[in-house]
């Protein structure tokens, strides 16, 4: 029996449940709209340690704990962990998990990587093959910037498109059994080219894979956007998201209200002066594991769709003078337990 | 007038700097090297000069300035010294700048922490 509808959606037939879920943030992030949805706010970026690096490192370690003790579990309770970060070789992540004892998969999806390990995480613990895994990301604005643009310290300027990449860290756990928010449909996304050059533009480069994955959830389980109490791209910021909700309205579908996205929530654009918004893997995993989660589960939506945005470039493609690759992952959650 | 030149003239160059950055897809470190290299040409082409006699160091502190102390140094070197001159004209006239620039780095990295963005 194939569990596949569609080309690229996958439907979770024992819908595994987040059992439990963290955010932790820096300093910008507990100065926005979502600073309560946190379990942690950092005022120091270098979370007690002697780099940005280490300190991210710090922070998903931190997420992990947190996610673990409010469900009361230790690290042995886990069967996998799916983890990834921005920086080279994933070590955000890898160093993060090296005095840990649990099965590690490293995975890479730029900023959609919460899409992606959340997707391989709920597949695997629906599939039998794990009875609680762990789904983890981070993306801190310092070494963010040393990895894609320019140091912190040489204090080049920032474009009016640029993004903030967020500090922060999100961490989810599923189980096959549990109370809920249920995932029920995960869709694969593909890697789509537009030919967006401009490295200070990923929401423009971002929103044809979004609108892409979005088309064939759509079309794969045979809904529409009004079935949807929330739809919640990843980290597209103000001018991705708009180019998306254009894309939908040119055929002919009016996404309105229910269309959000994670780089718009995080933060008080105007007033903290984020250009487009926030970005950064941390960006989508700390408002999915803060604030749309607990949001679920307090009541205020029924189902919604969860999908992180990534653009796959890399410093050298961007010299080279290569276009982005974009890529978005989407999952369905919902309250009740639907196969 | 002299501190309003200065004031006027390093100004335009630096909105100018403000206007690719806002509206170009240029990174600042291209528009870096970009200012320098246009510095060198507006030098050899007897552009910069007069700009330099009018707005003082309101031409010659921003990266316009540095382009134009290396074709400066270029040309003085090659009228003493020959065609050699072209090689060693543009560091020996900017070394100044250059070797303040790594002393006041390591000075710097020594006494501070980096710290991020407040």
């Amino acid at each position: 029996m194939s569990c596949m509808t569609g080309a690229q959606t996958r439907c979770l037939r024992n819908a595994p449940s987040v059992l439990s879920f963290a955010a932790v943030g820096g300093r910008f992030e507990g100065e926005g709209p979502l600073r309560d949805y946190f379990d942690e706010l950092s005022e120091d970026h270098f979370f007690g340690e002697k780099t940005w690096e280490k300190g991210e490192s710090a922070m998903q370690r931190r997420a992990l704990f947190h996610a673990l003790e409010k469900a009361a579990l230790r690290e042995r309770d886990l069967d996998l962990i799916f983890a990834g970060d921005l920086l080279n070789q994933c070590t955000g992540s890898s160093f993060a998990l090296r005095g840990s004892r649990i099965p590690f998969y490293g995975v890479y999806g730029a900023c959609s990587t919460m899409g992606e390990s959340l997707s391989l995480a709920a597949i695997m613990v629906d599939g039998g093959y794990a009875e609680r895994a762990a789904a983890l990301t981070s993306s801190h604005f310092c070494t963010a910037e040393r990895q894609y643009r320019m140091p912190v310290p040489y204090g080049s300027q920032r474009t009016p498109t640029a993004q903030w990449t967020a500090t922060g860290s999100g961490c989810c756990i599923l189980s096959r059994e549990g109370e809920g928010p249920y995932l029920t449909h995960v869709t694969a996304g593909r890697i789509v080219d537009k030919g967006v050059t401009d490295a200070n533009n990923m929401g423009a480069a971002m929103a044809p894979a979004a609108y892409d994955t979005l088309c064939a959830l759509f079309r794969d389980t045979q809904t529409v956007p009004e079935d949807y109490d929330l739809i919640v791209t990843g980290d597209l910021g103000k001018l991705g998201h708009r180019i998306v909700a254009d894309f939908f309205a040119r055929d002919g579908i009016s996404l309105g209200e229910r269309f959000t996205d994670c780089g718009l929530l995080l933060y008080d654009i105007d007033a903290q002066d984020m250009h487009c918004g926030g970005s950064g893997c941390g960006c989508s995993a700390s408002v999915f594991c803060g604030y749309l989660l607990r949001g679920m589960r307090e009541g205020r939506w029924q189902r919604i769709i969860f999908a992180p945005t990534g653009a796959l470039l890399s410093p050298t493609s961007t010299f080279q003078g290569e276009s982005i690759p974009g890529i978005c992952h989407a999952l369905v959650l919902s309250s009740r337990k639907e196969g | 007038m002299d501190y309003l030149n200065a004031f006027l003239c390093g100004g335009i160059l630096c909105a100018i700097g403000q206007l690719l950055i806002d509206r170009t897809p240029l990174t600042p470190a291209r528009i870096l090297t970009g200012y320098v290299v246009c510095g060198v040409f507006l030098t050899a082409l007897g552009i910069y000069e007069p700009i330099v006699r009018w707005g003082g160091a309101g031409a010659t502190v921003p990266l316009l300035g540095f382009g134009y102390s290396l074709a400066r140094g270029v040309e003085k070197a090659v009228r003493e010294q020959g065609w050699l001159g072209v090689m060693t004209g543009g560091l020996s006239a900017t070394a100044g700048g250059i070797a303040a620039a790594v002393v006041f780095a390591v000075l710097m990295a020594l006494l501070f922490k980096p710290g991020d963005k407040r």
